[in-house]
């Protein structure tokens, strides 16, 4: 399995450190100005938040190599944690609700993760669907975590920071974009760290790990702890920056499908992975449809429109995943490669 | 295949690719975004609509309904007072997050006259983004139980029936089989409920009617989706209930008749509710379906007179929105026919005091703020039997719907009951204090009846 780590030459890694530069003047400095709502609210902020659980869920099933299929689940115990902490403790700053919530997360991520000591591949992946099924459970079956209200279903308060109104959609974009950018860089940060080395020597050859001193139970608890605080945190994002209302059917175990997907798509394994698989299945598929709509909207009921959009996408993702079975990412640097040929490959 | 992937790949022949479709793509998504012009005598409705997913059939049958009174208004009146009314369907699947996306693409249309999503998480998703843009959210038999307080929730009218008044229309029904509600003391009735938010959310109104006629409840829940309910029926076969109220959704309905039946439970002896009382969910249950009651608060049938014209306008002229006409007159279609005929009127009462043009977001929720059909107007419009009246006012947004009941005798719906009354006396209170609560929370002022009379509603938010 390829990863980003294998050192680049320097001009490609120059030229990623200034498409990175170039990107971050975009989405902070010419977006807020003429973006659109529509662009904020239906197309950036989910894509960020989905980018986010799925940097989470690759640092420990790309990095780490613990299959799991309880994603969502972990978001939905950000979302309520960081509603409960911010309604019951009433002088507790938004943010650091939010931490705390990422805490809660992280905590049940390692308990749930305490299985992967003892099970591998499939049958890990079963255990953590447990943690799917038992959360969405859970949280319906007692009524305290929705504070009792009648309809379940509980409304998220406006988001505030330091005392500025984060309130519109702009608002909650830049939070948004601030919190995955600070995210993302302790997660690539953390991947090449020491505890980076050891997530993927347990991924690869867990008892040659074990054999030259990896901490081998502690490293896996770790990227437990650590995916699910993040995955956490984007679930708290979900819910108090982008839906505003929260509702434990949302985070189902077709959520924790298509993070998974994502990363595959993307390429397991790379932090880039997770941006380019969630442009792929979040921002695409409604490019797709605003297209086929314009194209064919009148004669096509939006049923049959809608069915033709995913034919459409499941042969892109074939036909991706044939081109380069290691995901986008490694499309990506192929082809960067070629274009720049004074690069060595 | 090495070679073809990598000539694809060459980058003057891919750059050359690619500039070509980004540009393409660019000028087309451009144009998708643009709206056309639209002229002074139009009115829009923008319609979360789905046609595919688990709830397809719920939602081909409410929004091919809606759709077709709109187009028989267009067809047959040339408009409400010659204002056409123009509609734009986006697909949501019934998840939320594509029920925002629509929202947020097509909320700059101009003239919108009011949002109708039949579904619970997109309405909530949706309360506080309508209430800033100004446009009323109407939520047919479903939605918050809360907004039928207007005081609190000016902009949301969840009209016709919520799930509080539901409720008392089932214990009032039954009353009535058993000779008077205060037959019912005594009684044993068990409520099969569906493992979310939505089916819990009737339990204290359960309870509540349980100390008042003096009748025992016990709760049993299905988790979703319900494909299994052995162990549940085998309790209520234990517990020996008079009656089983059955509040369920999608597979879980069929799977309870026929389990029923497996278990000796007369089917005469369930009561479904609003969302259990459709075709799809008896069909698949076939026999184990005879006899079983549901409430609802339109009659199902094509014989009621504003049926018949659609059937013969619309479906004549070849523009009906349901590809299968055996659906015609089934009870999600004669929903959607009922929340057209709703929306429609809001609209005529509407453009009486503002002017017969096309109306902003505030006037046609003034409109609907002031919809009062009685049965001599419900008459008027052909829908006699069909619904039986309701009168909203401004701080009641439910408007005092009646239910009926009807059965399933194999082939089709039939009524068997008069037009019920739930207990909104007894209810009011309750919904006030929630509301309330709410208010408290968000900040927002009580409206009072001064305020109602003018526009806009709320100065606040």
């Amino acid at each position: 399995m390829t990863t980003a780590s294998l050192t680049p030459g320097i001009s490609s890694r120059a030229a990623s450190a200034v498409s990175l530069f170039v990107l971050l003047i975009v989405a902070y400095g010419i977006l807020p100005f003429a973006g659109s709502s529509y662009l904020f609210e239906a197309i950036l902020t989910p894509f960020l938040i989905l980018s986010l659980a799925a940097v989470g869920l690759n640092l420990l099933t790309g990095f780490a190599g613990q299959l799991s299929l309880g994603t969502a689940a972990f978001m939905a115990v950000g979302a309520f944690a960081a509603y409960n902490f911010n309604l019951r403790i009433a002088s507790l700053p938004l943010l650091a609700s939010i931490v705390l919530a990422g805490f809660t997360a992280a905590l049940i991520g390692i308990i749930f993760g305490l299985p992967s000591l003892r099970l591998r591949g499939f049958y890990l992946a079963v255990s953590t669907l447990a943690a799917q099924f038992f959360v969405e459970w859970a949280l319906t079956k007692f009524g305290w975590f929705s504070n009792n209200n009648p309809s379940g279903v509980i409304d998220a308060p406006p988001l505030a920071v330091f005392g500025i109104s984060l309130d519109s959609p702009t608002g909650r974009y830049l939070f948004t974009l601030t919190i995955v950018l600070l995210l993302t860089t302790l997660a690539w940060r953390l991947v090449n760290t020491q505890t980076g080395h050891n997530f993927i020597a347990v991924r690869d050859q867990e008892l040659a790990a074990r054999v030259i001193g990896v901490p081998v139970l502690r490293t896996k608890l770790l990227a437990f702890g650590v995916s699910s605080f993040i995955v956490g945190v984007a679930g708290a994002l979900w819910a108090f920056a982008y839906l505003r209302t929260v509702e434990p059917h949302g985070f189902n175990l077709d959520r924790s499908f298509e993070i998974v997907f994502i990363i595959i798509i993307g390429g397991l394994g790379t932090i880039r992975g997770a941006f380019f698989g969630a442009a792929l299945l979040v921002i695409f598929p409604l490019v797709l449809s605003r297209l086929g709509s314009f194209l064919l909207g009148g004669r096509f009921d939006s049923g049959v429109l809608e069915m033709s959009q995913r034919i459409v996408l499941g042969a892109l993702i074939i036909f991706f995943l044939i081109v380069e079975p290691n995901g986008l990412v490694s499309l990506w640097q192929r082809f960067t490669r070629q274009l720049s040929p004074k690069t060595k490959p | 295949m090495q070679t073809s992937t990598r000539s694809l790949l060459q980058p003057w022949r891919f750059l050359r690719r690619r500039s070509a479709i980004s540009a393409a793509f660019g000028a087309a998504l451009a144009g998708s975004i643009a709206f056309s012009s639209v002229r002074a005598d139009e009115q829009f409705f923008p319609l979360q609509s789905y046609r595919v997913g688990p709830y397809a059939a719920g939602g081909t049958g409410f929004f091919g309904g809606f759709i077709d009174y709109l187009n028989l208004i267009n067809l047959r009146d040339g408009g409400v007072n010659g204002v056409k009314l123009t509609w734009a369907e986006g697909e949501t699947q019934y998840e939320v997050e594509r029920g925002v996306e629509v929202y947020e693409r097509l909320k700059s249309h101009p003239a919108i006259a009011a949002w109708n999503p039949l579904s619970v998480g997109i309405a909530y998703a949706m309360i506080d983004r309508i209430t800033q843009d100004k446009v009323p959210l109407i939520t047919v038999n479903h939605g918050r139980t809360d907004s039928t307080d207007g005081r609190v929730f000016p902009y949301v009218f969840p009209l016709l029936l919520n799930p509080y008044s539901e409720t008392s229309g089932i214990i009032n029904y039954i009353g009535s089989k058993e000779g008077g509600v205060e037959k019912l003391k005594g009684k044993k009735i068990v409520v099969l409920y569906h493992g979310s938010p939505y089916g819990k959310e009737t339990i204290p109104i359960y309870e509540l009617l349980a100390k008042k006629y003096g009748f025992t409840v016990q709760q049993i829940e299905v988790p979703h989706p319900g494909n299994e309910q052995q162990s549940q029926w085998l309790t209520i076969r234990r517990a020996k209930p008079d009656y089983v109220v059955l509040r369920g959704w999608g597979v879980m309905n069929p799977v309870a008749l026929k389990t029923a039946q497996k278990t000796g439970f007369p089917a005469s002896h369930i009561v479904g509710n609003v969302w259990s009382n459709s075709e799809e969910d008896v069909i698949p249950a076939g026999d184990a379906a005879k006899g079983y009651t549901a409430i609802t608060t339109q009659a199902s049938g094509a014989q009621y007179p504003v049926v018949q014209e659609i059937v013969k306008t619309v479906y004549g002229a070849g523009k009906g929105n349901l590809e299968d006409q055996k659906r015609i007159g089934s009870v999600y279609h004669n929903l959607g026919i009922v929340n057209g005929i709703l929306n429609v009127e809001a609209i005529r009462i509407a453009q009486d005091k503002f002017g017969k043009r096309a109306l902003t977001g505030e006037e046609v929720r003034w409109g609907f703020e002031h919809l009062k059909l009685d049965p001599a107007r419900v008459e008027a419009l052909g829908a006699k039997g069909l619904f039986h009246s309701i009168n909203v006012t401004w701080d009641n947004h439910e408007g005092d719907g009646r239910v009926t009941f009807q059965q399933w005798d194999g082939a089709k719906w039939k009524v068997v009951s008069d037009w019920i009354a739930p207990d909104w006396a007894l209810l009011r209170p309750i919904i006030e204090k929630s509301a309330t609560a709410y208010a408290a929370e968000k900040g927002i002022k009580l409206r009072t009846a001064a305020d109602a009379e003018s526009t806009p509603a709320v100065a606040s938010k």
